[in-house]
């Protein structure tokens, strides 16, 4: 069964059983093996992609399901050499130990900052809540997501001033 | 963990998802948000010859109101009615439980329709429809029929849904007397993402200080989603005193039958029925209170 979507701005299209998992698809045929398997019984979070923009757990939707939508996994968060201020969160704030669920929680991260500029611990510990960490307790995790949203402000505000010359040429 | 293999289909209306079913009844599984169907296909407690995924089928997700009624699409989302804060103002109960299910990212894809025809006994859904009084609509090629919440469950993960027929939409009567009613939804869960141990969904109506009407909804505490009969008639008709609330937890606690098991053991869940009936009604009557 033909299944085409488009994963990380980029156009891929496959073959493919109707049982195929998502995240098998993700990880075997277009070979992107950031996503992880972890509990792979939608527990842990580990396979999280976004899908249109919103984080799901990818073994626990079918590749077929995905026809024609977006996805974004791990490997899409930097532009060229630019890391995402998530992922810069996560480096600067020491976000992670072993790693298994860093993509997971940066691809979260991500989704709640387009939401929620600005979000408080409660509503980072909450976006966070289906993914599991074994090794760091959380609390660097959090904290690099509060870093990623004023790393994120600091990359609006210094754009902005060429954002408003623009508008205020138009106007 | 892989499915056993399987036929699939995307029907791309209800009409040709209807013909399908028809086709293939018993056969054909219906696929929504998949967040039930997935994982029993992946530990192969079910192995459907067909998988039908209704998720490209237009008209069946959304919210809408008027002053009667609630109309939600089968295939709403559970993130969508957590996100719906207009629901606030005619159904708190809705956002309170939508909260509560699983995790963010299985509300980011699992349904309301689904939560209810998968039937799980610790489903949430269920009892909060049990306490509204909801009527789901239910579609097959011979035409569409309204079940209540009431007579939908049947038994663990069974419901009176034939098996050529969709269900498509789930009505909530408002009773145009929204302004004075209330509801909670609590639940017990070790942790988040877990099935409940205890679940109790509570609505009241009042009318002049008198309980006209009461709902309650009992989740994981059953072999379905248990609506607590006795328990509603103790208060209905009755000014809400601490007597008649004590009582109608008592009601609702003999009215529960849970088992022993990791989460608990009965005895403990069912005190706990008696406790989430006690609060819940003690806020759904507060929230009322305060709109009269």
């Amino acid at each position: 069964m033909q299944v085409s979507v488009r994963i990380n701005g980029q156009q891929q299209a496959a073959d493919v059983e109707p049982r195929l998992l998502l995240v098998d698809f993700i990880r075997d045929q277009l070979r992107l093996t950031g996503t992880h398997v972890g509990c792979d019984t939608s527990s842990c979070g580990a396979c999280t992609v976004l899908l249109d923009g919103e984080p799901v757990k990818s073994c626990t939707m079918l590749a077929v399901q995905a026809d024609g939508r977006e996805l974004t996994t791990v490997e899409g968060l930097a532009k060229g050499a630019e890391l995402d201020p998530v992922q810069v969160g996560f480096h600067e704030e020491h976000g992670l130990q072993c790693g298994f669920c860093t993509p997971g929680m940066m691809l979260v991260g991500k989704a709640l900052l387009e939401r929620n500029p600005d979000p408080t611990e409660d509503e980072i510990r909450w976006a966070i809540s289906g993914n599991i960490c074994r090794c760091t307790g959380y609390v660097n995790i959090v904290k690099s997501i509060r870093h990623a949203a004023r790393l994120q402000a600091e990359r609006a505000t210094a754009e902005a001033p060429v954002a408003a010359a623009v508008s205020g040429g138009e106007s | 963990m892989v499915p056993a293999a399987f036929d699939f289909r995307a029907p791309t209306s209800v009409a040709e998802a209807l013909t399908v079913l028809r086709e293939h009844g018993d056969d054909a599984k219906v696929l929504a948000g998949g967040q039930s169907l997935i994982p029993l296909l992946k530990l192969r407690f079910a192995s459907p010859a067909l998988v039908v995924d209704i998720g490209r089928v237009p008209g069946l997700s959304g919210i809408e109101a008027d002053a009667a009624m609630i109309r939600i699409g089968a295939r709403t989302r559970h993130v969508d009615l957590e996100r719906d804060t207009s629901l606030d103002s005619m159904c708190p109960i809705l956002r309170e439980a939508a909260r509560q299910i699983s995790d963010p990212l299985v509300r980011n894809l699992g349904t309301v329709g689904g939560s209810l025809c998968h039937a799980d006994p610790a489903g949430d859904w269920g009892s909060v429809m049990l306490a509204l009084e909801a009527q789901f609509v239910a579609r097959s090629l011979s035409g569409e029929r309204t079940i209540p919440a009431g007579d939908f469950f049947q038994g663990p993960f069974s419901t009176a849904l034939r098996p050529d027929e969709v269900l498509t939409e789930i009505r909530i009567p408002l009773a145009g007397a929204a302004r004075r009613s209330g509801g909670s939804y609590l639940k017990l869960e070790r942790k988040v993402g877990d099935f409940a141990t205890v679940g109790v969904a509570v609505q009241v109506q009042l009318t002049n200080g008198t309980v006209e009407k009461a709902g309650i909804g009992l989740t994981a505490v059953g072999p379905s989603n248990l609506k607590a009969r006795s328990a509603e008639q103790a208060l209905t008709g009755r000014e809400p005193s601490p007597g008649a609330i004590a009582e109608a937890a008592g009601l609702a606690a003999e009215a529960a039958e849970p088992k022993d098991d990791v989460r608990g053991s009965a005895a403990y869940k069912k005190d706990v029925v008696r406790v989430f009936v006690k609060r819940g009604l003690a806020s759904a009557l507060a929230q009322a209170t305060a709109r009269g």
